[in-house]
């Protein structure tokens, strides 16, 4: 060809090209969550729930274990002074639901965060082990896999005899990590392979300076996701179990405890178990939505290709 | 089953004057094959088997073959990125495959890695910045502000501006990303370093950018490369020895300069006859070799390239000999067992209706008589 | 010289994404002769396999081809037809030959069933009738043991084998036109050489167009007959191939040409074209290849350039057609300028 072209002197001089916003995923991620008119909500109705439930001592109108007048105050129907009437043990259901929603929620926060972090380590080190674990510690998940969780609970809690809440977090986040075990294993293998990770290994990097710099915060994204979803599967167990009556220790209200109070007249005192239990129902559905606008936002759009 | 080790223990005559910066003798990876519900191991995917090469101290060593040729697989293994499953790495005379944790990871200062894929070689929860300087971090160079410094500088290095150390790789294009990965290689200041298909994934254009930028740096800082392609322009661009893989095994070895004039592998020739000429005057008759190469997991008898071989002589002995690497003219090694053809020969073969490589590679004279 | 067989006229794809407007394909206008092969080099971001999903109205939404493009086929206006008439069209007067065969076949069905289906959908022919024709098309395209390969599945075929499948499906209703994009990018070198020939030979026989659209140049020179290089969204140069490597004229296509690698071209330092392919939400003003240029001047800001005539069928889009003597005033590019650069 012939053409004398002067030789290139400098590298990349234009401003690297934003095919997306700036700023680091967390941002993004953020920005994503806030445009989803459901997520929107979702993450409201979250906010309002946390802090009437964390405001309780200053919201509700009564103590929740307050016996407030046995015989005139018995399960009455909602009125002003008790805007979700009463119990049959005459105590207020307002501060009951109030309180009630710290211990079913924090009982769950705790739970999941037991449940994600067990389940997290088991996964990362079936994935990072040699094929002889891996192999021997997922039977052993398979195992457990096998068994129906609600009957192992019942039977757990049920033997043990009195529970106290500690304890409940404990079986209730040990009895759930299995799945997620699984998911961490499998997202673990899938990433060791990416060439970044290999870098990271060719620099000279241990396998725990690796999981926690390069692995982690990659597999951050469906974690999230899984543990909204621990969040809310334990809120439901837990007001399964109390409802049962194995759950949370009387006469300590939760959702669950206080559906319970209820249960023998549902029909005709529909107020203890009907604002229990749509609570219940907007926080899962509350979860939910956050969920699925987390894996939307977090997965497809999380490296976009120029 | 492994090719009896080559050595080129001439390495005097493979234009390596000192030691080597680098030695590979009979280095093997097999992959076994599970089958069945207990994974037992039904054969093997033989990526690498046998490879001998050394590379000299600021030289580039270029590895070209196609697809499943074993040559991504190699360049791991030299740096134990892959666990070898048989054979000896010696880098500046010590056995690598020998070392433990530690003194691994302290020569992983002097042997690094550049990948071909700009999108996947860099953690996208990472800014640029925090890339180049693990490195640093994990080997303890530099901390703090002296660390970010390097980092600006070693940014500009690469032609990238220091102030985009803060941005995410998904904010720069293919070519951008690929510099910050040699940034990041740069960062323990090595010696010696593997670019496994660094230009591949590229445009054109961007490509040359990249390839100044290597050969600038090999310049400067005095590097030595083992530059692994399968573009053969780049290669022969490049390259200052070459050596030709196929389904594992090195099947030539040679300068650039004798590799591209005159190849002597039947493989090479049809290798360098298929590369597409932007010259459309070119007169375009080629070697097009017949079938699909064998897969790596059931390899061929004897040298594997005979199934799908234009040698005027092929016969049986290919199909039981595994021919060993052997000097056929002077610093140019080939695994063939049979003599180069004389043009004569070739002629022979293309009047019977056979393939002739085109005129450009056939030898310039009688070959050289066959080292005993 | 007959008309045309595919008249491209002012194609516009754009992008209407939350990030902007991407203007895609700005203004395209080429034509394919009947029998001839047609090649469209350029690289990422040039538009050109925008272009050729365009074609065949397989561009989904946010992207949008804006009104006032006309892609004229055998008489009409491909762009004015409804859902039925292009679908008859697909496949079987235009075929299209994708980059990445294992993606492009359906895993889940064997190649014979995948051939097979274009036939029965288009010919409306038997199960039986329809197989057979697979078979044989299987060794148009030079795959051995066709009828046993028929039953295989994509995933047990080699790379170069599932492309000349691929290559079977386009060819196996006889389409006047073939759009090949990137047909051998993903191959090896001695495969895609193969295929090449493959290519060729089937074309000389069955007298097919072919738009082959690559960034390799190579390719080109070896099957081209006429080439048009995109930038930018936009035809910057088009001219018979033997002219194009001869005389290049636009700069970039003299910045490809110097900056391949080529085998016996000795090893001094590869010529680059500073600075990367400006994104398309935000091409710049007057030509958009000015900020990389070594001659732009301030007309080039100023004015966008058409394709300006410059005879032997050559057409290119740079004022320096119309000012050759700002030719010999070579300077650093702007992007270079700019930073300073690296010593």
């Amino acid at each position: 060809m012939g053409a004398t072209v002067v030789a290139e002197s400098a590298g990349e001089l234009t401003p690297p090209r934003s095919r997306t916003p700036l700023g680091g995923p967390a941002v993004r991620v953020g920005r994503e969550l806030r445009g989803h008119p459901r997520t929107r909500v979702a993450l409201a109705l979250l906010a309002g729930l946390v802090v009437a439930t964390v405001g309780a001592p200053l919201l509700a109108p009564h103590d929740p274990n307050a016996v407030l007048d046995a015989v005139a105050l018995k399960s009455l129907p909602p009125s002003l002074a008790h805007p979700f009437g009463t119990d049959p043990y005459s105590r207020d259901v307002l501060s009951r639901v109030l309180f009630g929603g710290r211990v079913t929620l924090g009982v769950a926060l705790l739970a999941a965060a037991v449940t994600m972090g067990v389940g997290t380590a088991y996964g990362a080190a079936a994935a990072l082990a040699g094929p002889r674990t891996d192999a021997a510690l997922m039977r052993v998940v398979d195992a457990m896999l096998s068994l129906p969780r609600v009957l192992l609970l019942f039977a757990l809690v049920a033997l043990w005899g009195q529970v106290t809440v500690p304890l409940l977090v404990l079986f209730l986040g040990l009895t759930s990590w299995f799945g997620v075990s699984r998911l961490v294993r499998a997202e673990v293998r899938a990433l060791r392979e990416r060439e970044f990770v290999v870098a990271a290994r060719a620099l000279g990097g241990g396998t725990v300076a690796v999981f926690f710099r390069h692995l982690l915060p990659n597999i951050a994204a469906p974690l999230l996701v899984a543990g909204t979803l621990a969040v809310r599967n334990v809120i439901l167990l837990e007001a399964g179990l109390s409802f049962l009556g194995v759950g949370v220790p009387h006469p300590l209200a939760s959702w669950g405890s206080v559906i319970r109070d209820g249960a023998d007249q549902v029909a005709v005192h529909w107020w203890i178990t009907v604002f229990p239990g749509l609570a219940i129902v907007l926080t899962v559905l509350a979860l939910d939505a956050l969920g699925d606008g987390l894996r939307e936002a977090l997965d497809p759009r999380q490296l976009p290709r120029p | 089953m492994t090719a009896a080790a080559a050595t080129p223990a001439g390495a005097a005559a493979a234009g390596v004057a000192a030691e080597p910066l680098l030695s590979v003798r009979g280095l093997t990876k097999h992959f076994p094959i599970k089958r069945g519900l207990f994974g037992r191991a039904a054969g093997a995917v033989k990526a690498v088997d046998g490879v001998s090469f050394d590379v000299a101290a600021g030289e580039t060593l270029g590895v070209v073959g196609e697809s499943g040729c074993g040559k991504t697989t190699t360049g791991r293994c030299v740096l134990r990125l892959i666990e070898p499953t048989s054979g000896e790495v010696r880098f500046r005379g010590t056995d690598v495959r020998a070392l433990d944790a530690g003194a691994l990871r302290r020569l992983r200062r002097e042997m690094q890695i550049i990948f071909q894929d700009p999108f996947s070689s860099l953690n996208p929860r990472m800014t640029v910045g925090a890339i180049v300087r693990e490195g640093l971090t994990v080997h303890r160079l530099a901390e703090g502000a002296a660390a970010d410094a390097r980092v600006r500088q070693l940014l500009d290095e690469v032609g990238l501006r220091p102030e985009y150390a803060s941005r995410y790789p998904h904010e720069f294009s293919g070519g951008q990303r690929q510099r910050v990965g040699i940034a990041r290689a740069l960062a323990v200041e090595p010696r010696f370093i593997v670019c496994d298909e660094p230009v591949s994934a590229l445009d054109v254009s961007v490509q040359a950018q990249v390839i100044n930028l290597l050969q600038d740096l090999q310049r400067d800082r005095g590097l030595t490369y083992l530059f692994i392609a399968h573009d053969l322009s780049v290669i022969e661009h490049i390259a200052t020895r070459v050596a030709v893989m196929y389904l594992g095994k090195v099947v030539e070895l040679a300068t650039a300069e004798r590799l591209y004039a005159e190849p002597l592998m039947p493989y090479t020739q049809a290798l360098l006859s298929a590369v597409p000429v932007p010259d459309p005057t070119a007169t375009k008759r080629r070697i097009v070799l017949s079938g699909d190469v064998p897969s790596p997991a059931n390899p061929p008898s004897g040298c594997v390239f005979h199934p799908r071989c234009h040698h005027p002589q092929k016969d049986a002995a290919c199909a039981r000999i595994v021919p060993p690497l052997e000097e056929k003219a002077p610093g140019h090694w080939v695994a063939c067992i049979k003599q180069p053809p004389t043009a004569a020969e070739w002629g022979a073969q293309q009047a019977a209706g056979g393939t002739r490589p085109p005129q450009r590679y056939l030898p310039l004279a009688a070959p050289a008589a066959r080292t005993e | 010289m007959t008309a045309p067989l595919l008249t491209i006229d002012s194609l516009r794809t754009y992008f209407h994404t939350g990030a902007g407007l991407a203007r895609s394909v700005d203004g395209v206008s080429l034509a394919v002769h009947a029998g001839e092969t047609l090649g469209v080099v350029g690289e990422s971001g040039c538009g050109k396999s925008v272009t050729a999903l365009s074609v065949l109205r397989l561009i989904r939404p946010p992207g949008r081809i804006e009104a006032g493009s006309r892609v004229l086929f055998e008489g009409r206006d491909l762009l004015a037809l409804g859902d039925e008439e292009i679908r008859q069209i697909r496949g079987n007067r235009i075929a299209m030959i994708f980059q990445e065969p294992m993606t492009a076949l359906n895993p889940v069905f064997t190649v014979g069933e995948q051939i097979a289906e274009v036939v029965r959908v288009h010919a409306g022919a038997s199960r039986k009738a329809a197989w057979a024709r697979a078979v044989e098309m299987l060794a148009l395209v030079g795959i051995p043991a066709p009828e046993q390969r028929a039953g295989e599945y994509p995933h047990q075929l080699s790379g170069g084998m599932r492309q000349r499948v691929m290559i079977a499906m386009a060819l196996v209703m006889n389409p006047a036109l073939v759009i090949a994009d990137e047909p051998t990018t993903a191959l090896d070198v001695t495969i895609q050489a193969q295929i090449l020939e493959l290519l060729a030979d089937l074309q000389r026989r069955l007298g097919t167009a072919v738009l082959l659209i690559t960034h390799d140049l190579g390719v080109i020179a070896e099957v081209a007959r006429r080439v048009v290089v995109m930038y930018g969204g936009e035809v910057v140069e088009e001219a018979p191939v033997g002219e194009l490597f001869a005389r290049a004229h636009h700069p970039y296509t003299e910045g490809l040409l110097a900056a391949m690698p080529r085998l016996g071209a000795g090893r001094d330092r590869l010529a680059t074209i500073p600075g990367t392919v400006p994104p398309a939400t935000a091409w710049p003003s007057g030509c958009r290849f000015r900020e990389r240029c070594p001659y732009a001047w301030e007309r080039c800001e100023r004015e966008h350039p058409p394709l300006y005539d410059i005879g032997a069928g050559h057409t290119s889009r740079c004022h320096l057609a119309v000012e050759p003597e700002r030719r010999a005033q070579r300077h650093l590019p702007l992007v270079a300028q700019v930073a300073g650069g690296r010593a």
